[in-house]
């Protein structure tokens, strides 16, 4: 991706292959020899999980396609039925597909919190972030066009609140809906586009995703330390160290989400989805899947319509600006003991905010939802800009590998 | 950045990583079942696996054809003549000479009398009961057609006698008679 | 286990007592009875035996109102359910009018029962199951277990007692079913409706379906009344998760498997991390 490696295959075929396709020494370059900071801890991990847990959707995906059937009158009959009941390990494949979601979200947020703590979105990896964001926004929008598939109470609601909340655009909103919907309803076209759009869209990911690894393999990993590679001592090749590492953390976390799979799949999903959508009646209560209640909380917050939309889509959009926002020149939490202590309050605000967004929006709970949100923009909008300028961070190792190794081993080999 | 190691560390590694790598092979390759059995018939698709027939309707001469598995199968009351032409019909004239009959060993010989029998061995020459795809390539040949008064496939000519047996053209096989049995004297299950 | 939740319960509701939290608004129900069921817990398996009980119980009382359309007469004799023999399965398919058709004539016409039908459903469409029940129509049993939750706790201990407990839909079920009562003094009476402490907002509209003695079961089990609300919602657990026992046999070697594993690459990731200083 960055330049050609000059590696010479023994292999007379993978010689020939590669002066007419560099593939193989791309690889070699960019999966195998690719220099990685050497002091990366488990945080780094959730990147190759995220990459695994994205294969893992696709993969079941399409299998489900095979036997799901897009109709109103016969989408939830296809899932509950035939899918559950019928298909030789249907099931095992739909809760696969149903807790991958929930487990592709968990570890996107560590992977988030995790470039908020060490300070990978600085210079000189803006681009790199800003894909990552663009890839959140795209995940979102797949997943809640997957849970409206099966077509049960929640899909059905969860849709036409999410698809009303564009109404409140002044002029536009109502004509806008509309066209979303194909119709004066949430109905048969709105399933039919919502399940095309929900299997084109991995694949938009899937490029996106090419593109933040194309843009990480250009500047080369933060690490824990967030100071730049220097020299070849500051690195190991990714292979094996990396690849081991990371494989390692892959299994352990898979064998949490077979642990969902397995024994308790509709945990965290919505019992009231076991009954098919019914458009005369509501359940009592509306509540997105867990990894919205954040948003569904802003969202909420505020008193007026069109202020909860907009506020709900400032909160994701001015991640876009977070890279100009934070004006400190050091990275990693691990120097800057004030921002730490922002980072755990803010990572324990957007859990209140999650707590929040699944509690009716009264008395206590609207209070806090609106404290929350409201410390949600002053993290970003002014405490990070003030901090770049009152923080006074701490002593520095000057490498990566002074950090590793000590400073005097460091210069004994030196 | 190196340490320096024995040899016998050396192979105690190499173990753990032939180890590890077959351990992980095993089971990606187990993991991949269900994404492979997932496409075979479903459990719903198997249990309408048969269907029942009712023959007392059929007059002789006439055919009808019935859907099994998704599949044509031609259910015929064979006219006299039909039946004594395929009956004096040599073995040595056939081109498959293998009955072809689901409900009989699979070296029965294509006698016109295993040609009709059902999975209890009961015989009853007048109905001949036949999954109706050419075993060329797979087309719904016409019946009462082609010049052994059997059937005659439309796509690449392949023709059949009275008892279904391939006589001509490019199919390799008799028609394949599915697995059924007569339930009362007039009614049969198929599969 | 039980002394965990125990204690998180306790604790949870003396913390709601502290902020003054209000359980539920609007729907408040009293939590279903908690039920130690035969399938509860990562190697619980069914009762067969009383699966074949509850299968009585649905067909002798619950049919003549709520549908079971995703359960067919085959899955009655399917290993991990009540494990008819497929004899015994084909009797009871047989026992059952099936509309089939349209024949030769282009009619509909009704037939036994065979393995590969659904169980027939009481009325032929929803407004008929709306007009012969005062406009409310009994909802279809087959997801039923899986669509209702037996208990609320406050937000703070909610997610911890679900994990290790359910949603404690079959326990509700139960509950639901051998739990009507008179209404207590003061509460007012709602026409045409029936006081049940279980069911959210207290008054539904299904009679008590159930009053002891209703069935004979052929297994000399005394047919007292919480005996077949256990066994009918045993029965109606399954039919929510036939697999079940598939998923939880599965998921044990998986598990087994992931974790040597996991103990495999972990031991390669040292090996080769051990050959730099780190």
């Amino acid at each position: 991706m960055s330049g050609h490696s000059t590696y010479e295959f023994k292999n007379p075929v993978a010689r020939w292959l590669d002066s007419r396709l560099p593939i193989l020494s791309v690889v070699r370059a960019q999966l195998v020899d690719f220099p990685t900071p050497r002091n990366l801890n488990y945080w780094w991990t959730f990147g190759g999980i995220l990459a695994t847990m994205l294969a893992i959707q696709i993969i079941t995906g399409i299998v489900l396609v095979m036997h799901y059937t897009p109709h109103v009158d016969l989408a939830f009959t296809s899932v509950e039925e035939t899918i559950m009941r019928d298909v030789n390990y249907g099931w095992l494949i739909r809760w696969m597909h149903a807790n991958g979601a929930s487990f592709f979200f968990i570890a996107v947020y560590i992977h988030i919190f995790r470039g908020l703590y060490y300070g990978s979105y600085k210079s000189p990896r803006e681009v790199l972030w800003m894909i990552g964001v663009i890839i959140f926004i795209a995940m979102m929008a797949t997943a809640f066009m997957g849970y409206v598939l099966p077509w049960g109470q929640m899909s059905y609601w969860g849709a036409v609140v999410i698809t009303n909340l564009f109404s409140a655009f002044p002029v536009i909103g109502d004509p806008i809906v509309k066209w979303l919907w194909g119709g004066f309803s949430v109905g048969n076209p709105t399933l039919q586009r919502f399940f095309s759009l929900h299997y084109l869209l991995p694949f938009v990911l899937a490029a996106l995703v090419f593109l933040h690894i194309w843009a990480l393999h250009v500047t080369g990993n933060n690490n824990p330390d967030g100071i730049e590679v220097k020299s070849e001592k500051d690195t190991v090749p990714f292979h094996p160290y990396y690849t081991m590492k990371d494989l390692f953390a892959i299994v352990v976390y898979l064998m949490v989400y077979a642990a969902f799979v397995f024994y308790s799949p509709w945990y965290l999903g919505h019992s009231i989805n076991f009954a098919p959508a019914n458009p005369m009646s509501t359940p009592a209560h509306i509540v997105p899947e867990w990894y919205f209640l954040p948003f569904y909380a802003m969202l909420r917050a505020i008193p007026s319509k069109l202020g909860g939309v907009v506020v709900m889509f400032a909160s994701i959009i001015i991640l876009f600006f977070l890279p100009w926002l934070d004006k400190s020149k050091v990275k990693s939490a691990k120097y800057r003991p004030l921002y730490r202590q922002f980072f755990w309050l803010l990572v324990i605000v957007c859990i209140i905010l999650g707590i929040c967004g699944s509690q009716p929006p009264e008395g206590a709970w609207l209070r806090v939802a609106q404290l929350a949100t409201a410390w949600y923009f002053i993290h970003f909008l002014i405490i990070l800009p003030l901090l770049g300028f009152l923080e006074k961070p701490k002593p520095m190792p000057s490498s990566i590998a002074e950090a590793v190794l000590g400073k005097d081993e460091e210069a004994a080999k030196a | 950045m190196t340490t320096t190691t024995d040899n016998a560390d050396l192979t105690r590694r190499d173990f753990l990583y032939v180890a590890t790598g077959t351990v992980g092979a095993v089971g990606t390759a187990l993991a991949l079942w269900p994404f492979i059995d997932q496409m075979n018939p479903d459990a719903s698709v198997i249990a309408l696996a048969s269907t029942e027939f009712d023959l007392a309707p059929l007059e002789e001469g006439q055919g009808v054809t019935i859907k099994w598995r998704g599949k044509p199968v031609f259910v015929r009351h064979r006219t006299k003549k039909e039946i004594e032409e395929a009956k004096n019909t040599p073995l040595a004239e056939l081109k498959d000479p293998i009955a072809r009959n689901a409900n009989l060993p699979p070296d029965a010989p294509a006698t016109d009398e295993n040609r009709v029998k059902d999975a209890t061995g009961k015989v009853n020459e007048k109905y001949l009961i036949q999954i109706g795809i050419c075993t060329h390539l797979g087309c719904v040949p016409q019946g009462e057609a082609g010049e052994y008064h059997g059937w005659f496939c439309n796509c690449h000519g392949s023709v059949y006698d009275t008892a279904g047996r391939i006589r001509k053209g490019p199919a390799p096989r008799n028609l394949d008679i599915p697995p059924y049995k007569y339930i009362t004297d007039t009614k049969i299950v198929i599969g | 286990m039980k002394a965990i939740i125990r204690l998180f319960t306790a604790l949870g509701l003396s913390l709601a007592v502290i902020t003054g939290q209000a359980m539920a608004s609007g729907s408040e129900r009293k939590n279903a009875e908690d039920y130690d069921f035969s399938f509860e817990g990562p190697f619980g398996k069914f009762d067969r035996a009383q699966l074949q009980r509850g299968w009585l119980v649905y067909k002798e009382v619950c049919h003549n109102c709520h549908s079971l359309k995703y359960i067919r007469f085959r899955n009655l004799a399917e290993p991990g359910g009540p494990e008819f023999t497929e004899k015994q399965a084909k009797a009871i398919a047989a026992e059952f009018e099936v509309e089939d058709g349209p024949n030769d004539e282009g009619e509909m016409f009704t037939r036994p029962g065979r393995l590969s039908d659904a169980v027939p459903s009481p009325y032929p469409n929803e407004e008929a199951a709306k007009a012969a029940n005062n406009g409310a129509v009994p909802p279809d049993l087959s997801l039923i277990v899986k669509a209702r939750e037996g208990w609320d706790y406050p937000w703070y201990i909610s997610p911890i007692i679900k994990l290790f407990k359910g949603n404690g839909g079959a326990e509700y079920v139960r509950s639901l079913i051998a739990g009507y009562q008179d209404p207590p003094a003061g509460e007012e009476v709602k026409e045409g409706l029936n006081y049940n402490p279980y069911f959210p907002g207290h008054w539904l509209a299904m009679p008590p379906p159930l009053a002891g003695e209703d069935v004979e079961y052929a297994d000399g089990t005394k047919p007292t009344l919480i005996q077949e609300a256990t066994d009918v919602a045993a029965f109606l657990a399954w039919a929510s998760m036939p697999k079940m026992e598939e998923r939880k046999r599965i998921g044990l070697m998986a598990l087994l498997y992931m974790g040597v594993f996991a103990l495999l690459m972990l031991m390669v990731k040292q090996a080769i991390w051990s050959r730099i200083k780190h």
